[in-house]
């Protein structure tokens, strides 16, 4: 099964929930799609590393062909391309490598060329195959290697736990395509509920099936909780605000692997998600 | 020579427009001539690359200088390519800006900023 792990801002818990619910599945695979800053492999420091070059297409001129008539330019939306003293000039950084300029260019001056934005690396720790997407700083857009990341994960029976990147842009939309279904990570706050929304927007527009686990939560008063029950999101997990897990986790530690306390709390997360996946899938063979 | 400055409004009178790539309008004005027309920056609501286009629209119209309180190092790169000066605009009205440059009290601008890259700026 593919767990996507997923919320509106950073900080709320995705990596905290994705990595420990890997560490407590049999087998599993953790996959880190916030290539902005990937932080998962923090947690379990994987051996054996392996990694591959990403790379994506961008335009390359023959200033010979080239005979300005812009229509590359004005094509772009990005305005990767300027015609400037009889020269094409070509922003690299900017291009979004759509690939429209050199199918539209008439004079066939402009080709192909492979830029590299970054790395999949992938190891061990142990039970858990651990795989990292990095993509580099100042680059556009993850996608290309979320796209790679999605293609190595096996679709099978394997635990797949997809740590995602923060917000609901296409980065994201990528990286729970796929998925069997969405964990909305919340915080016990009215910002926390803003979040909320806007993933549970986006996994509404996916129709994934979809729970939300509550993370820092408090005695008294919770709008996450309240924006939940009035939506009809299923709450399948709820972590306390509690001093020993923070501690673990702003050290690098893996709560599950510590302290039974915690193992316990992520392995009924895990059975709980597990009862929610088979509920969908009866569901989805019912239609 | 002609020169153009980013504008907010169609008037002389107004203030200099704080962005150059996303500001609404420029003014293309002919120092010889002492004629300015405005024209519309069609860069302003790009998605991305707003400096690029911008900068495209200020070489194609045949300035030797622009004027503004900013610029970004892209659009930086497509004027210096065209041999454009870039001169540090001052705080007041397009008029009296083009009045400071006419002096040659402008300085050129020193410093380049990286860009906002769709994340806004002002």
């Amino acid at each position: 099964m593919r767990i996507a792990v997923l919320s509106g801002k950073g900080g709320t818990g995705k990596t905290l929930i994705s990595v420990n619910l890997a560490a407590v599945s049999k087998e599993a695979i953790y996959i880190d799609c916030d290539v902005e800053e990937p932080n998962g492999h923090l947690f379990f420091k994987p051996e054996n590393l392996a990694a591959e070059y990403i790379s994506v297409k961008i335009p390359l001129v023959d200033n010979e062909l080239c005979n300005g008539c812009r229509i590359c330019a004005v094509f772009c939306q990005y305005n990767a391309l300027a015609y400037i003293n009889q020269k094409l000039l070509i922003f690299d950084d900017v291009c979004h490598s759509c690939g429209g300029c050199v199918l539209f260019c008439p004079e066939k001056a402009l080709a192909e060329k492979e830029k590299n934005i970054g790395i999949v690396q992938s190891g061990t720790s142990g039970l858990v195959h651990v795989i990292t997407g990095i993509l580099d700083t100042g680059e556009a857009s993850g996608v290309p290697i979320i796209k790679k990341l999605m293609q190595n994960a096996p679709a099978g029976q394997e635990d797949v736990f997809i740590d995602c990147p923060p917000g609901s842009d296409c980065i994201v939309m990528e990286s729970i395509k796929d998925a069997d279904y969405c964990v909305l990570v919340a915080e016990p706050t009215l910002f926390g509920v803003h979040n909320l929304k806007m993933v549970h927007d986006l996994v509404r527009l996916f129709r994934k099936p979809h729970g939300a686990v509550l993370n820092k939560c408090l005695e008294g008063y919770d709008p996450a909780a309240q924006y939940c029950e009035d939506h009809g999101i299923r709450i399948i997990g709820r972590i306390p605000f509690d001093h020993d897990l923070g501690t673990l986790n702003s050290n690098a530690l893996i709560a599950a692997r510590e302290n039974g306390k915690y193992r316990e709390v992520f392995t009924s997360l895990l059975q709980k998600v597990r009862e929610e996946v088979q509920d969908a899938a009866a569901i989805d063979f019912k239609r | 020579m002609k020169i153009v400055l980013p504008a907010n409004e169609r008037s002389m009178e107004k203030g200099i427009s704080v962005s150059f790539g996303r500001a609404p309008y420029f003014l293309v004005y002919d120092t010889d001539t002492q004629e300015g027309v405005f024209i519309e920056n069609n860069a302003a609501k790009s998605q991305g690359g707003a400096g690029i286009k911008a900068a495209q629209t200020v070489v194609d119209t045949g300035a030797k200088a622009l004027l503004t309180p900013r610029c970004g190092e892209n659009a930086a790169d497509v004027l210096k390519a065209a041999n454009i000066e870039i001169y540090q605009s001052i705080n007041g009205s397009l008029e009296n800006n083009i009045s400071t440059f006419n002096k040659g009290e402008l300085k050129i601008l020193s410093e380049i900023h990286a860009g906002f890259h769709g994340k806004g700026g002002e």
